[in-house]
């Protein structure tokens, strides 16, 4: 299968149903280059697993692989995640 | 908006077909029911999973296509030559199939109805559809939708923009690859030269929801940096190459 360039948005449904949170507008800060911005705007790469890179400085910032109801998350590259505690309205 | 907050997590809902529709000859409208639909915003999506005889599963992720209705969900498919899920969705699906569905998702590339406008919506191929649901819920929010096409029959929701155009919604066609005998549209790629002639100047502060081919939406949230809109009200949705 052909690797895609997409975004965060892409990961919105895997990362919800993870965290139990709209995380699109999730602020991550890259722990390479120290620039914050919104999940939905990261690049995205789609093979095996979903590979979420920093648009800023490429980094990978979130590794994604999920077999069946399994999911495995690598989120080394991310410094901080900020999300409001405030269910969405 | 009613619906959209999801509280705890989010499982996977089994839909049925209601409708398919032909858009293009590469596009589909596939219409869904959802028994217990929470509802949406424009500018959503959903992830989509299908499963095999043999258990293997794949999953991508759609934009939803029209406003909220119920428990109604539309979805408008490209076929994606090598994909996993759009060539069952373009060529296989019919009324009455069920598949599994998951959402709504997404907050970063949502309508926000309470913004004043204008609203300026550049899409490139099949990266209409999440605007076209922006276009069919606008009411009167001043909107410009720059749509970007290989040819005029690559056109999605040709017949509905042509009948929605007017009463502050402007809709400029660039044709990229042919056009037809006499075509007095454009047929330029939609870069800055375009968006300086078409689009809200940045004085007004248009909210731009960008959506495309990851290289066209690159292209048009830097045309519209370097023309001064704020970054700040340039949202962006990036999907894979389709060519256009």
């Amino acid at each position: 299968m052909s690797d895609l360039v997409l975004d965060g948005n892409a990961a919105a449904g895997i990362l919800h149903a993870v965290y139990g949170a709209e995380m699109t507008l999730a602020v991550g800060t890259c722990d390479s280059c120290a620039i914050a911005g919104p999940v939905g705007a990261v690049r995205l790469y789609r093979s095996a697993g979903l590979v979420l890179r920093c648009p800023h400085c490429d980094a990978v910032l979130m590794k994604i692989v999920s077999v069946g109801e399994r999911v495995w998350i690598d989120s080394r590259g991310l410094r901080t995640l900020e999300l409001s505690s405030e269910p969405a309205g | 908006m009613a619906g959209a907050a999801v509280l705890g997590r989010l499982g996977w809902r089994t839909a049925s077909i209601a409708e398919v529709r032909p858009e293009t000859p590469r596009v589909k409208t596939i219409a869904l029911e959802v028994p217990g639909w929470p509802g949406h915003r424009a500018g959503q999506h959903v992830d989509i999973r299908l499963t095999a005889e043999d258990g293997y599963q794949a999953e991508r992720s759609y934009s939803i296509a029209a406003p909220e209705d119920g428990e109604r969900v539309e979805l408008t498919v490209e076929e994606v030559d090598d994909g996993e899920v759009s060539p069952y969705l373009t060529a296989e699906a019919r009324a009455g199939d069920e598949l599994e569905i998951r959402g709504p998702v997404g907050g970063y590339f949502v309508w926000d109805s309470d913004y004043p406008g204008p609203i300026l919506l550049v899409g490139g191929g099949s990266g209409v559809v999440p605007l076209m649901a922006m276009i069919r819920q606008r009411g009167a929010i001043p909107t410009t939708l720059v749509y970007s096409a290989r040819t005029l029959g690559d056109v999605i929701y040709r017949d509905e923009l042509e009948r929605l155009a007017g009463g502050g919604l402007d809709i400029v066609l660039t044709l990229t690859r042919t056009q037809p005998q006499g075509w007095a549209g454009h047929s330029r790629r939609v870069d800055a030269e375009l968006l300086a002639a078409v689009a809200p100047p940045p004085d007004q502060r248009p909210l731009a929801f960008v959506c495309g081919p990851t290289p066209f939406v690159e292209a048009v949230a830097l045309a519209l940096v370097d023309l001064g809109h704020d970054p700040g009200l340039v949202k962006t949705e990036r999907f894979g190459p389709t060519g256009t």
